[in-house]
């Protein structure tokens, strides 16, 4: 760098200050590409630590100040009279009963049902538990049975305004009310219909009556059928659940909860852990990779500087004045890339925090840094760049100044690896040049081929999420759930029900479905959910093996998913007793005929006459999976919301289409912002590393033009071994994109669904592909370097 | 100035000379920088001759031996080799031109630290027209015993002798050896120019040598004294000297 185009190292007092201003700007791509690998890092680091620190301080103020419960009871039926009584319970600090009634939404320019629940709150004053947070408008008025205040989500998607109306079927009659307000809520965080993996504003909404018009409604005077408590601090949950099965059993409660069986909270958990995961995960990565280049690139520049290493410490500099010097040279590129990734980090963060709250309806999600993240960026930021400068920097202190100020001899080929290719009679003479320049310095080869494979790696396996959730979709919607529309009755009701939905029209096959809540238990495990019994022969909603084979229960056993016989420690064949926890809560005993693979969900499923009569019960079923036929929707749907004994719609292809929409949007930004941070990684190694190459073989290349090699077979020889180091890179990087991806699988599935590792091989082919264009790219840039080679001036001086 | 006037166009025989300059300049830099390294060199060159280039550090030696072999280009002036016109031609050209009839020696050998002695020399064979065979090129220089090994393995005499063996190797019509003995000591260096000889005696290479050492000029037919970017003397040596009898 000349020095009357800069000045900027003049203005330095210190000397050595100057030279490290000018050999900073001598290689500003070079070092602009470790500062971008070091950018990324921290960006990450600050986007995922940042962003769970925010939706962990969020979600504990809003559940704070809107006090949300700790556990919900569910109960058929039980007089106000059992709330003293719960309340009395060991551990309980506030107890809130109200009336939840399932409804299906009749909406205006929507010809589906939407499904929705409404909950009552208080006549007077607001709930001890479970607030809810109005946006606009306000509560219902003592009295006024037709107001409602609606989940703001579902007002907005349906364009509602204050004082519109909305129709609902309610317990089999259809009634209108007036929406005075829209409000979010903690239990809707996540809002999503039971039973539905990904929430549809326009499909689930939730409603907030006053208790009497909700109990006249309901027709449930004097009664509640949910109540939701708050514990007091340091309180054992378990025995507060155990407390309220025993105290409400008579009421026919199915089984209280906790927040971790809660659908909301517990999908907002889910994502926590996940961005858990990529915080500790992938920051130091590229932290390593920056740390790598640091040193790969400040021994290179030693190297070249010999000879002024040697005159500093021959004038008098100590060891550490060269130390240090070097680590300054770190330090500036360190706080370069730490300035990119704590603004790019932040800026990412907030674009994702409005996405959070488009996704979640949180009332607020502030994208805040904590200190404790910008230490975090510092201190590794500094342990990357300082650990590579200040080894590279020990290297140059060691030598002795008579040593440093003698050219360096030739590199000395005779004892490395790649001296014994002179036998192989194949390769012309570049091509050896390669090979043993490669062999002579493995360790250099072996970090660029490491970060090649990271690159494609990282690649690799965020795009194993679009896989991964697309196998999802197949086996969940494709084979498992081949129905077109779950229908659910307001309570079980004979076998009769079924041909009356088979009749509608529209309907192609109908098949019935018995839900019951239950209890398995063994050895001392116990889980809660709901068994379902279909048809031996069902052909719409089955579970498959992991051959992807149906699977039935003969009469007297039950199939379990995996997840479930996992965590009961049971295998095929093993005996489980189980309790079902309505009606007359019968307890018996199957047999697990066998283990399905469920990649969403959980599930117990048995024949529906055999858990008929073990529910001592005529065939009764409490809803059925239709196959419809897509032209006469709007009919079926008209009748369907108009039934009186329907609880709930759920719409299949809505369903997979909304799944497909988050993958597309959510993943897609995802992917193509670690596609990004990936050819940070592949731009800053390649470039680095073909930089250095040609540094320091600039005179070798001169040499050969001036020998008659053309620009393009210079070329080859200078960007040949980035290409062999890319092409062994490739498949390394892709093994280790599918290791990545089995972590990723086991790291971040959950109760809510189990990620397979399934990865497809275009998932290899366009990770491949992107790296090879970034080392393309910077190939050819230092290509460009070659058409300047002077040969005259190489010529001049011994290498 | 004209080196010989007898000889312009062509030589003796009747062949076009191999290099011919007419007010050949060149200028580095420009404005308060400049430095006119070639001030209208004047030369013919006849084919099949040893040329010595002698002259202070600055007059311009090396800057002639690297456009008479297309390694830097004329500001200024004619240049023809063999007839033909060297100044206008392109870049793909000259490095043609360099690949099928040039072969250079430097000071400091330049070769690939990682290719052994032999490889060196197939380095230029694999992409000559005509060849000989590598193993003939360090017979030629008294280094076939030495060819498997590696630059790092040999001595600066050897070296350079590989460095020779690599500019004969493809049988270059021209061969510019810029201080091909600077570096080193006096047996090693007559052993060099005994190399440089036998080249010129056995392909009829035309070989300019610039050389710090006056003695060399013995050797010579034809010696050539620049000062301050002009030809400042020629002559032609009446008898040579042999390289080994060269007082050094």
């Amino acid at each position: 760098m000349s020095r009357s185009r800069l000045d900027i190292a003049a203005a330095l007092p210190a000397r050595l200050d100057r030279k490290l201003v000018r050999d900073l700007l001598a290689i500003r791509l070079q070092a602009l590409a470790i500062a971008l690998v070091v950018a990324a890092g921290v960006a990450v680091l600050v986007v995922s630590a940042g962003m769970l620190d925010s939706l962990r301080e969020t979600r504990s103020a809003y559940y704070d100040r809107y006090r949300f419960a700790d556990v919900w009871a569910p109960v058929v039926r039980a007089p106000d009279s059992i709330a003293a009584d719960i309340h009395q319970l060991d551990g309980v600090a506030q107890i809130q009963t109200r009336v939840r009634q399932p409804v299906l939404f009749d909406m205006p320019g929507l010809s589906a049902p939407a499904s929705g629940v409404f909950l009552s709150v208080p006549e007077t004053g607001l709930p001890t538990v479970n607030r809810i947070h109005l946006t606009e408008g306000r509560r219902p008025r003592e009295g006024q049975r037709d107001e409602i205040v609606l989940l703001d989500g579902f007002a907005r998607a349906h364009g509602l305004a204050i004082g519109d109306s909305v129709t609902a079927t309610i317990r089999g009659g259809r009634e209108t009310f007036r929406v005075v307000g829209f409000a979010l809520s903690p239990e809707f965080v996540y809002a999503i219909a039971p039973g539905q993996l990904v929430p549809d504003d326009r499909l689930f909404g939730v409603g907030w009556m006053g208790r009497d018009a909700l109990e006249q409604a309901a027709d449930s005077a004097g009664a509640f059928n949910e109540a939701a408590l708050i514990l007091q601090p340091g309180a054992n949950e378990r025995a507060v659940i155990d407390a309220l099965d025993r105290l409400l059993a008579p009421w026919g409660a199915p089984g209280a909860y906790g927040r971790e069986d809660h659908i909301s909270d517990a999908f907002v958990s889910s994502e926590i852990n996940q961005l858990g995961t990529m915080a500790s995960l992938l920051p130091p990565v590229f932290l390593l990779v920056a740390a790598f280049l640091v040193n790969v690139v400040l021994t290179r520049l030693i190297a070249m500087e010999r000879a002024q290493i040697g005159l500093l410490k021959a004038f008098g500099y100590h060891s550490r004045d060269v130390v240090w010097h070097y680590t300054k040279f770190a330090l500036v590129i360190g706080a370069v890339g730490l300035a990119i990734g704590v603004g790019g980090g932040s800026w990412l963060g907030r674009q994702m925090a409005g996405m959070y709250v488009e996704y979640y309806h949180f009332p607020f999600l502030l994208f805040e840094l904590p200190a404790s993240v910008y230490a975090a960026s510092l201190g590794v930021t500094l342990l990357a760049v300082g650990g590579g400068a200040v080894l590279a920097g020990l290297r140059a202190a060691r030598l002795s100044p008579a040593e440093a100020m003698r050219p360096s001899p030739p590199p000395d080929y005779s004892r490395a690896l790649g001296a014994a290719i002179a036998r192989w009679k194949r390769f012309d003479q570049q091509s050896r040049m390669i090979l043993r320049h490669t062999l002579r310095w493995p360790a250099r080869a072996a970090f660029t081929m490491a970060g090649v494979a990271i690159s494609v790696g990282l690649l690799a396996s965020s795009m194993y999420f679009l896989d991964a959730t697309r196998a999802m979709i197949d086996a969940h919607f494709y084979l498992s759930n081949r129905q077109d529309v779950t229908v659910s009755l307001v309570e079980p009701r004979p076998r009769a029900a079924l041909h009356a939905i088979a009749r509608m029209p529209g309907v192609l096959t109908a098949e019935p479905v018995r839900y019951a809540p239950a209890r398995l238990r063994h050895a001392g495990h116990e889980e809660r959910m709901a068994l379902t019994g279909a048809p031996a022969e069902a052909r719409l909603s089955r579970m498959i093996d992991s051959d992807g084979n149906p699977v039935t229960a003969p009469p007297g056993s039950i199939v379990l998913s995996r997840d479930i016989a996992a965590s009961l420690g049971v295998e095929p064949g093993d005996r489980i007793e189980v309790e079902i926890t309505e009606g007359n809560r019968p307890v018996f005993e199957l047999a697990i005929a066998n283990v399905a693979t469920t990649l969403i969900g959980s599930g117990a499923i048995m024949e529906i006459g055999d858990l008929n009569r073990l529910l001592g019960e005529d065939a009764l079923i409490s809803g059925a999976w239709l196959r419809v036929d897509p032209e006469r929707t709007d009919a079926l749907y008209t009748q369907l919301k108009a039934a009186p004994a329907i609880a709930e719609v759920s719409l299949q292809n809505e369903a997979r289409e909304q799944f497909e929409t988050l993958m597309d949007e959510g993943m897609g930004t995802s992917i193509y912002i670690y596609t990004i941070f990936a050819g940070m990684i592949a731009v800053g190694v390649v470039y680095n590393s073909v930089r250095i190459s040609f540094s320091e073989r600039e005179h070798e290349l001169a040499v050969l033009r001036v020998l008659g090699f053309t620009r393009g077979e210079v070329a080859y020889v200078l960007l040949g071994e980035i290409a062999l180091l890319t092409l062994i890179a490739l498949p390394l990087g892709c093994l280790m994109g599918a290791g990545l991806a089995w972590y990723f699988a086991q790291a971040m599935s959950s109760d809510l669904f189990r990620l397979p590792f399934i990865i497809n091989p275009a998932t290899f082919g366009y990770s491949a592909l992107v790296v090879l264009i970034v080392a393309l790219s910077s190939g050819l840039m230092v290509r460009a370097r070659l058409n300047r080679l002077d040969m005259v001036a190489a010529l001049k001086t011994g290498d | 100035m004209r080196s010989d006037p007898s000889t312009t166009q062509s030589d003796a025989s009747g062949q076009p000379a191999c290099f011919t300059t007419r007010d050949l300049t060149r200028v580095f830099g420009e404005g308060s920088t400049e430095v006119r390294a070639l001030r209208g060199v004047e030369l013919d060159i006849p084919s099949g001759e040893i040329v010595v280039l002698l002259g202070a550090s600055g007059s311009g030696k090396s800057t002639l031996l690297n456009i008479l072999g297309g390694l830097d280009r004329a500001s200024g002036g004619e240049f023809e080799f063999r007839g033909r016109d060297m100044t206008r031609i392109s870049d793909t050209e000259l490095t043609r031109f360099r690949r099928d009839h040039v072969g250079f020696v430097f000071q400091f050998y330049n070769l690939m630290p990682s290719l052994t002695a032999r490889e060196n020399v197939e380095l230029v064979t694999e992409i000559a027209a005509n060849p000989m065979p590598a193993l003939d090129a360090l017979d030629l220089v008294g280094l076939a015993d030495r060819a498997d090994h590696f630059p790092a393995e040999m001595s600066g005499g050897e070296q350079q002798r590989v460095a020779i063996a690599r500019a004969i190797a493809k049988r270059p019509e021209v061969m510019l050896c810029d201080e091909p003995t600077g570096a080193l000591d006096s047996v090693t260096g007559v052993r060099v120019l005994q190399a440089l000889e036998r080249v010129n005696q056995e392909l009829g290479s035309t070989i300019l040598l610039i050389t710090h050492n006056a003695s060399v000029a013995g050797m010579a037919h034809r010696v050539i004294t620049l000062a301050d970017g002009q030809i400042r003397e020629t002559r032609t040596n009446e008898s040579r000297v042999e390289p080994e009898a060269l007082n050094w």
